[in-house]
């Protein structure tokens, strides 16, 4: 994607002008880069792993027949914690959101699934709790599934 | 590193690994799958690894304390809670990258607050996945979903600093202090 291209050009200019102006503190930085990503390693495999176990029993499939067209306001507490406990990237999120609306969900299903989707995440909850606290990490995740019915229904009423 | 600690740090991991190979035993078909999945979503983070930690770093050593007070630190204001927006929006990688990002924010000296509309402008409002999410559902859906968004990414972020005790913000940049140890 051309943002993560953007984002490479940008840490290498960042580290060429780094090591122009002072090797140690370059040096340093890389240390400190490394220290900072090895902290979090162990919490990352082990959701890279929840998240596969998670996709190879939830896939697009289940998740479409649940969200399928007259599902209601079962389907829309289906479709907000499929998206609560999945992981899917954005870039195959929204074609699969596109492909379900077409064959009949409900928009309000949709939009429930990706907010949540994009604003909860169970699966990486041991991550943030790592670093913002028991407390801040369940309001922020209670917080936003609340939220996405708001979300919910405004795009319902603005697309009904 | 003491015993218990390092065991707390690998206990999820190795649940998860438990976990799978369980479930590959007990069904190697979807084994398989989440092996696949796994894989895929590993491969997917390792392309954005690179450039953020070493921006992480970078900023730990170059940014001064006082210049992230002055941009997004407790007086910072509207103008911090933006620039917290943009630097949020203006990423690429999952969500759970963007906690190191903002441990490190913090640890400079960002306020709480805006430590969340960071997190909450990455999780949602990425500008590269809106433009696919317009193309993909429309601009109606999208444009409404944002606007929304911003609201919802605000009000969030004043709740949860609400609901945490002095003592609890203080535990936060405590951890926040250890990013790099």
């Amino acid at each position: 994607m051309l943002f993560t291209v953007i984002l490479y050009v940008a840490a290498a200019a960042c580290l060429a002008v780094s090591f122009v102006k002072d090797r140690r503190k370059t040096r340093q930085a890389l240390v400190k880069a490394w220290k900072a990503f090895e902290r979090i390693l162990p919490s990352i495999l082990g959701i890279l792993l929840l998240i596969g176990l998670l996709l190879a029993m939830l896939s697009p499939e289940t998740i479409s027949a649940v969200v399928g067209s007259e599902s209601g306001v079962l389907g829309m507490a289906a479709a907000s914690l499929a998206g609560s406990i999945t992981l899917i990237p954005g870039f195959v999120a929204f074609p699969l959101a596109a492909a379900l609306l077409s064959s009949g969900a409900g928009v309000m299903q949709i939009a429930v699934f990706i907010s949540t989707l994009m604003m909860v995440g169970v699966a990486t909850v041991p991550l943030e709790i790592q670093v913002m606290g028991r407390k801040a990490t369940v309001a922020r995740n209670a917080l936003a599934f609340v939220f996405s019915y708001a979300v919910a229904f405004v795009i319902g009423a603005v697309m009904g | 590193m003491k015993g218990w600690k390092l065991l707390k740090r690998y206990a999820f991991l190795l649940a998860m690994v438990v976990a799978s190979a369980a479930v590959w035993i007990a069904a190697p078909d979807v084994g398989q799958k989440a092996a696949a999945a796994a894989w895929d979503n590993t491969l997917q983070l390792l392309s954005v690894v690179p450039p953020i930690f070493v921006l992480i770093g970078l900023l730990d050593v170059w940014v001064e304390r006082r210049t992230m007070v002055r941009f997004m630190g407790g007086g910072s204001g509207i103008k911090g809670a933006l620039i917290a927006f943009i630097l949020g929006s203006a990423t690429a990688g999952p969500l759970y990258i963007a906690f190191p990002v903002a441990a490190m924010l913090m640890k400079k000296g960002a306020r709480l607050f805006n430590a969340f509309v960071f997190i909450g402008a990455w999780s949602t409002t990425k500008f590269p996945l809106l433009l696919f999410e317009a193309s993909e559902l429309g601009w109606r859906f999208m444009l409404t979903r944002f606007a929304v968004n911003i609201a919802g990414i605000v009000l969030i972020a004043l709740v949860t600093e609400k609901l945490l005790s002095e003592s609890d913000v203080a535990q936060i940049y405590a951890r926040a202090e250890k990013t790099d140890a």
